[in-house]
């Protein structure tokens, strides 16, 4: 089974993070691989183990897109597990919005299946700098692949993948056959650490450095000049500033009321 | 005049408040036509009417709930080519955003997600980064598609109603063809809260919780709120995956966010810190959670949430 997952490098959450430059576009240092993706590479870590591993002629490629940095995020991605990885960079996709970087990934992908049919993409259920959840749909529209979304489960049968889905209402099994595009939930599993082992491994792992001459893919198409929406302006939101603070001495309860009442809350 | 397109998906025996503000946002863009999907009441289209629709459109499908998404986005891109609509609205919800993400692809228009207001010119509002900025973005595009937040606006009525032009539209013969198949549904139990992403007060528990939510479900019912939980309180078991406010739960913007028993990590603030008044109530006076409240309270949940439930029954006799 040959299984590419995506994994993005994406500013760490624990900290402040900001926009810069004329495009308003993410600040990327102090950038990590983003946490929701590493349930999509255990995910995929699981299938490809299910069925012997790379021995038994599994792969598992991990691809990042971004600038030189994000391939620490597939870096990390071959300490964890994966058997080899990609990173797409180029100057020209700087910018880029969902649309732009759906028809990049779109195309590494089809790329990485040149020589073996991809089976199975896997994505985590958003990423966590810009959080639109637009683009594993996009990939899928694009590579015309069914989608599996917010997965919480996912077993491969064969040619078949089934998975449950949790929605507000009702949870749902689904069924898609092979290829197809799965983006999974935190709820899937628990990531696996990467251990000395792993570490060790990883620096003989293969990286292929992609670039969009080697996808096929025309500057004008991605970045901010492909870009299908324009961020025109952004303001920091001011801070929020701690209001009162009391310390319950029996009647923090009915002064919370009071509050309430005098924010015409009740 | 330009067209704005609203869809709504199963509509239901009435429209939800968040389809009121959809279609309030749309009459700003111009002439309103809907899409839907699903049984369609004669009271919904008479009320689509009232909310000034001209048109009012149908699937000649009625399995497209049997997919995932991608059969609905054919449905609409087919909708936008009838009607002409230079702008789509949706819901902001998962499956809003990928109907949305497809028909982008679909249609090579812009998608923008999250929206909390739209100008008469199509410039969108958001907040993004976890509520850090607030953004404008447009679409470059002849057609524009947008998500919008609930609570985003107030719902309005126009000062004449109309009967809306139905007709139906034929969904792509391929269009379910390689679609994921939902095989098996189970309904979830109805709480009768207000839904957790559109209730206007919200009153969720975390670790400090330990395993009982009971206080803070006779806060939230006393209140009209809905209830919502810390990823430690899920992740414990406590309580259902589908209350989790955070960033990899839901993001919620009500006019007031009770915090009871929770320290307010950087992911749960991510998913709550636009609402309009924040309370907090924790043991631990040194929480981050204090940082963002508009009334902190440093104490045990379990005296002060039962006293402010008790005192509130009082108020209201």
């Amino acid at each position: 089974m040959k299984i590419v997952v995506l994994v993005k490098h994406v500013p760490d959450a624990q900290f402040d993070r900001h926009l810069t430059g004329p495009g308003n576009t993410v600040d990327r240092d102090e950038s990590i691989l983003s946490e929701l993706d590493e349930y999509a590479l255990e995910a995929a870590l699981q299938l490809s183990e299910a069925r012997g591993g790379a021995k038994a002629g599994n792969e598992v490629i991990a691809l990042s897109m971004g600038p030189a940095g994000a391939v620490n995020a597939v870096k990390k991605s071959l300490q964890i597990g994966a058997s080899s990885g990609a990173h797409l960079s180029d100057d020209a996709l700087a910018g880029s919005d969902a649309a732009a970087t759906s028809l990049a990934l779109a195309a590494a992908i089809r790329h990485l299946g040149a020589d073996s049919p991809v089976d199975l993409v896997l994505t985590g259920m958003a990423s966590t700098d810009g959080e639109t959840s637009l683009v594993p749909a996009q990939l899928a529209e694009r590579l015309g692949l069914p989608q599996v979304t917010f997965a919480s489960s996912l077993e491969v049968n064969g040619e078949r993948i089934v998975a449950r889905r949790d929605g507000d209402a009702h949870a749902d099994t689904v069924e898609a056959s092979l290829p197809a595009l799965v983006s999974v939930t935190d709820q899937i599993n628990e990531p696996r650490y990467p251990n000395f082992k792993g570490i060790l491994a990883a620096k003989k792992k293969k990286i292929t450095a992609l670039t969009l001459a080697d996808i096929g893919v025309d500057a004008a198409q991605v970045g901010a000049a492909g870009s299908l929406t324009a961020v025109e302006t952004a303001e920091a939101r001011p801070p929020r500033t701690a209001g009162t603070i009391i310390t319950d001495e029996g009647d923090a309860g009915i002064k919370l009321v009071e509050f309430l009442a005098a924010q015409k809350l009740l | 005049m330009a067209k704005a397109l609203v869809f709504i998906d199963n509509p239901g025996a009435a429209l939800k408040k968040s389809s009121l503000e959809l279609l309030t946002i749309a009459r700003s863009l111009g002439d309103v036509v809907v899409a839907v999907n699903g049984e369609l009441h004669d009271d919904v289209v008479a009320a689509l009417g009232a909310q000034g629709a001209s048109a009012l459109y149908r699937p000649s499908a009625t399995d497209l709930d049997d997919y995932l998404v991608a059969p609905k986005a054919a449905y609409l891109a087919a909708v936008v080519a009838a009607s002409g609509a230079g702008t789509v609205l949706l819901e902001n919800t998962a499956d809003g955003k990928e109907i949305a993400a497809r028909l982008g692809v679909k249609l090579n228009a812009g998608v923008i997600t999250d929206v909390v207001g739209v100008d008469a010119d199509g410039t969108a509002h958001k907040s993004v980064l976890a509520g850090s900025y607030t953004t404008t973005a447009k679409a470059r595009t002849a057609v524009a598609v947008l998500t919008i937040k609930p609570n985003s606006v107030d719902v309005g009525t126009p000062a004449a109603a109309s009967t809306p032009e139905t007709a139906t539209i034929d969904v792509p013969a391929d269009a379910t063809a390689n679609a994921a198949r939902v095989t098996g549904r189970a309904e979830k139990p109805v709480s009768g809260r207000p839904e957790l992403t559109e209730a206007r007060i919200v009153v969720a528990g975390g670790r400090g919780v330990d395993g009982d939510f009971g206080p803070l479900e006779e806060l939230a019912d006393v209140l009209g709120g809905a209830l919502g939980a810390s990823r430690a309180a899920t992740d414990a078991g406590w309580i259902g995956h589908d209350y989790q406010v955070g960033q990899t739960g839901k993001t919620v913007s009500p006019q007031l966010y009770i915090s009871a028993g929770i320290s307010g990590a950087i992911q749960q603030k991510a998913g709550m810190q636009t609402s309009k008044v924040i309370v907090a109530i924790n043991k631990d006076a040194e929480s981050p959670i204090f940082e963002i409240a508009d009334f902190g309270i440093v104490g045990d949940l379990f005296k002060v949430v039962p006293q402010a439930t008790e005192e509130i029954k009082k108020r209201k006799g």
